[in-house]
């Protein structure tokens, strides 16, 4: 008689497999690996964009049945059958390894451009230690009487991104050479992932700590001092004051979901690898709904906290554009110091206008309205990089303010580049490509170097053009086709009826069961939708491709 | 008698110094911007002070040791603060040149400023560029600074990480050493029940895939 088992043959199945020390660095992790910088610097964007509160429906709806149930899944399938992503689907069908193939293969170019935008910000972080900030001032041209004239037409702060920090060439067939600067922070931002994943989820799971939960933190100090800058609350109702009729416009609709699909970073692989360190037993249901639940509430958080700053930014901008013209007004006409205030303006300008029209046309005035300044919107890295720093430099204390913000932006980067790195590295370990004898430290080591070495070319003059070519084509595109090919071989290769969650096996409700697949019926079209309406408008509008690093 | 040569000098001082003359420059003071509640009153003592403060750079140009504060004339002095002035020769008959004048105050500008509390932005000469002061270059870069600290703690974490790897893995090694020569044994034994080895399952024909089997399927039924 063959032995009669006591123990759940799932938990003999791998028994040297890693695992988690315990349910919160799971749950951290995944945490991490979703919220990422496009939390910060592309939701607030499209919130913008899309009519203010009116955006939050169709986001909702688009987690609701997109986001949640295709989170779901992967995190199903990858506790189930505890394997990384190539494992996984080579299990579900043969036909389908090439699935997992794929999102292995999207994974390693993501993290070698994800990364280069966290050198950017390590360069930024480096360079906050400072008082005053580097990009407060233009630099000094060779006979010191005035400012290098690039930097008086472009402006302080984009000198410093463009000139400084990029030395940007002219296009993209212009290479140019390695900016050393750039190099450094190359191997310093490769140094920090390979420490903190060197072990996998033994040392991710210690890191994870820090980089998931820092943050939040940060984030909370920001909102309580973006809300007490004045002009905070005028940013708020501005931006934050729905516009209904915009729901009309399908490319909202197609915005929110793309925006759910890339911010939960699905189809990587890197939930699936996640999961699959999880004992059988786990609850991942549960997990999917926090999981999402949280990022997305981090995306409302962050976008209140960068509102009110844009608020305070505007209200500077226009504060000052009113001095400067106050000024030439003062200057022209002799008036005594500090004669006009802000509010005069107008009826001193239109006195002088009916009195004095022809010395007043020749003053180069300009009209200042606050909602132009409020209007001024930006995402990806120009809110980072450009805008926000010139916030920061008319806060008080604006070297503590710039460290921290960009000390949050590599943490969230570092912990979505686990996530990252985790779907490239499970499954090179799970299909035994090296022998057994390899320690997993030398192992780790090896990706990395060819991550690193790989990631040089973003380190030219012309890197970040590279780096737009390689986010634009990537993965966005193809994300979706594997997505959709998940969704496809859950259902109708693996099987719909076949379970999936294992807290129900042995449950006395039977019938009961339910499959990921069951609480999105619609799921296969949503998907399908979403594929067919993305290739139809990325070949039609050519500049509104997705930019993941943006997004994710 | 007086009265004429009172005028006569007016009406030179009025030829010499007007706006947009020959050689004038204009000036622009900011005091209450620069200085706020602790502002002073600009009166003729201040712009006593002023021509004095020109005089003295003039006198520091080699050929002009002998200028004298009667010889910086001031004009049109508004309520901005904002007035003309010109210097002239000895002789009063005609202003000195604008660029004589314009290097001078250039030389001296630090003293100038010092003088009023104020600073380039807020004592404006307007068309006479200041000289902007040198960035405050440290030798080393903070950046470089803060990358090396950052860096080294890196490097030392990974040595440490990467050592107690290789130590875990010897101390493995030479650990089950015993428990390695029991497994041998034990793999030695095949069950027999009823003449048939129980090993039928094995990887004789078919694999099979483990994500396939729900748990009822693994094991027979008693």
């Amino acid at each position: 008689m063959a032995q009669a088992s006591g123990i759940d043959p799932l938990v003999d199945m791998e028994d040297d497999r890693p695992k988690w020390d315990n349910k919160l660095q799971y749950l951290l992790s995944c945490i991490g690996f979703a919220v990422g910088l496009g939390n910060i610097w592309r939701f607030p964007y499209l919130c913008q964009t899309y009519g203010g509160g009116a955006f939050l429906i169709p986001y909702f709806i688009a987690l609701v049945f997109e986001g949640i149930p295709l989170f779901y899944i992967e995190l199903a399938i990858g506790q189930r059958l505890r394997r990384g992503s190539i494992g996984v689907w080579r299990t579900i069908s043969p036909y389908l390894g090439g699935v997992g193939l794929g999102c292995f293969s999207v994974s390693f170019l993501v993290s070698l451009y994800y990364n280069t935008v966290l050198l950017w910000v390590l360069w930024y972080f480096l360079n906050s230690f400072q008082y005053p900030l580097p990009w407060s001032t233009c630099p000094l041209d060779l006979n010191r009487t005035g400012f290098v004239r690039e930097c008086q037409s472009s402006g302080t702060v984009s000198y410093y991104w463009y000139r400084q920090t990029l030395n940007i060439s002219s296009d993209i067939g212009n290479t140019g050479t390695i900016q050393w600067k750039l190099f450094l922070c190359l191997v310093a931002c490769w140094a920090t992932v390979y420490l903190c994943v060197i072990r996998g989820i033994e040392s991710t799971g210690k890191a994870i700590y820090f980089t998931a939960l820092f943050p939040y933190v940060v984030l909370t100090i920001f909102l309580v001092r973006g809300l007490t800058l004045p002009g905070a609350t005028e940013g708020l109702t501005y931006l934050f004051t729905p516009n209904m009729k915009i729901l009309q416009n399908p490319r909202v609709w197609l915005d929110a979901a793309t925006q759910i699909f890339f911010s939960l970073s699905l189809a990587f692989g890197g939930h699936i690898a996640f999961a699959s360190y999880n004992p059988p037993r786990n609850n991942c249901e549960k997990d999917a709904v926090t999981i999402a639940l949280v990022n997305s509430m981090t995306s409302l958080y962050a976008s209140i906290t960068i509102f009110s700053i844009m608020g305070f930014k505007a209200t500077n901008d226009y504060g000052r554009c009113l001095d400067r013209n106050i000024l030439s007004l003062i200057n022209e006409f002799d008036f005594p110091e500090l004669s006009i205030s802000r509010d005069e303006y107008p009826e001193v300008l239109m006195y002088l206008n009916a009195t004095q029209a022809d010395r007043l046309a020749q003053l180069p005035l300009k009209t200042c309205h606050l909602e132009d300044f409020l209007d001024k919107s930006a995402s990806g890295p120009g809110l980072a990089f450009i805008v926000f720093t010139e916030a920061v430099l008319h806060m008080p204390g604006a070297s503590v303010w710039s460290v921290l913000f960009f000390g949050m932006l590599f943490t969230l980067g570092l912990s979505s580049m686990f996530g990252n790195m985790e779907s490239v590295i499970t499954p090179l370990f799970d299909l035994g490509i090296l022998p057994r004898s390899v320690p997993k430290e030398a192992m780790t080591g090896m990706v990395c170097l060819v991550c690193f070495i790989s990631a040089i070319c973003f380190t030219l003059q012309s890197g970040s053009y590279w780096l737009e070519i390689f986010d634009s084509f990537a993965a966005s595109l193809n994300l979706i086709i594997f997505a959709f090919m998940e969704v496809v071989g859950v259902i109708y290769v693996y099987g719909m009826k076949r379970n999936i969650s294992p807290q129900e096996r042995r449950s006395s409700t039977r019938a009961g069961c339910r499959s990921p697949v069951y609480s999105c019926p619609s799921c296969p079209h949503c998907g399908s939708h979403q594929l067919l309406w993305l290739i139809c408008c990325t070949s039609t509008d050519g500049d509104r491709r997705i930019h993941i690093w943006k997004v994710v | 008698m007086l009265w004429p040569l009172f005028f006569l000098v007016t009406t030179i001082h009025a030829e010499l110094c007007h706006p947009d003359a020959e050689n004038a420059f204009k000036v622009r003071l900011s005091i209450r911007t620069a200085l706020g509640d602790k502002a002073y009153v600009w009166d003729t003592d201040e712009e006593y002070l002023f021509r004095a403060m020109v005089a003295f750079s003039m006198r520091k140009v080699p050929n002009r040791e002998t200028t004298e504060i009667s010889h910086v004339l001031l004009c049109n002095v508004t309520q901005r603060v904002s007035f003309w002035f010109v210097v002239t020769d000895p002789s009063k008959n005609h202003t000195l040149p604008a660029a004589e004048v314009q290097s001078a105050i250039r030389m001296n500008r630090n003293r100038i400023n010092s003088a009023f509390f104020l600073d380039d932005n807020t004592l404006e000469f307007l068309k006479i560029p200041a000289t902007l002061a040198p960035p405050t270059d440290a030798s080393v870069p903070v950046w470089i600074i803060v990358f090396g600290v950052i860096f080294c703690i890196v490097v030392v974490a990974i040595t440490l990480l990467v050592l107690s790897g290789i130590r875990q893995r010897r101390r493995n090694n030479k650990g089950p050493l015993g428990v390695e020569d029991a497994e041998d044994k034990c793999e030695n034994i095949i069950t027999i029940e009823n003449g048939i080895p129980c090993d039928p399952l094995d990887t004789k024909g078919g694999h099979i895939n483990d994500g396939f089997l729900t748990e009822d399927e693994r094991l027979t039924p008693l």
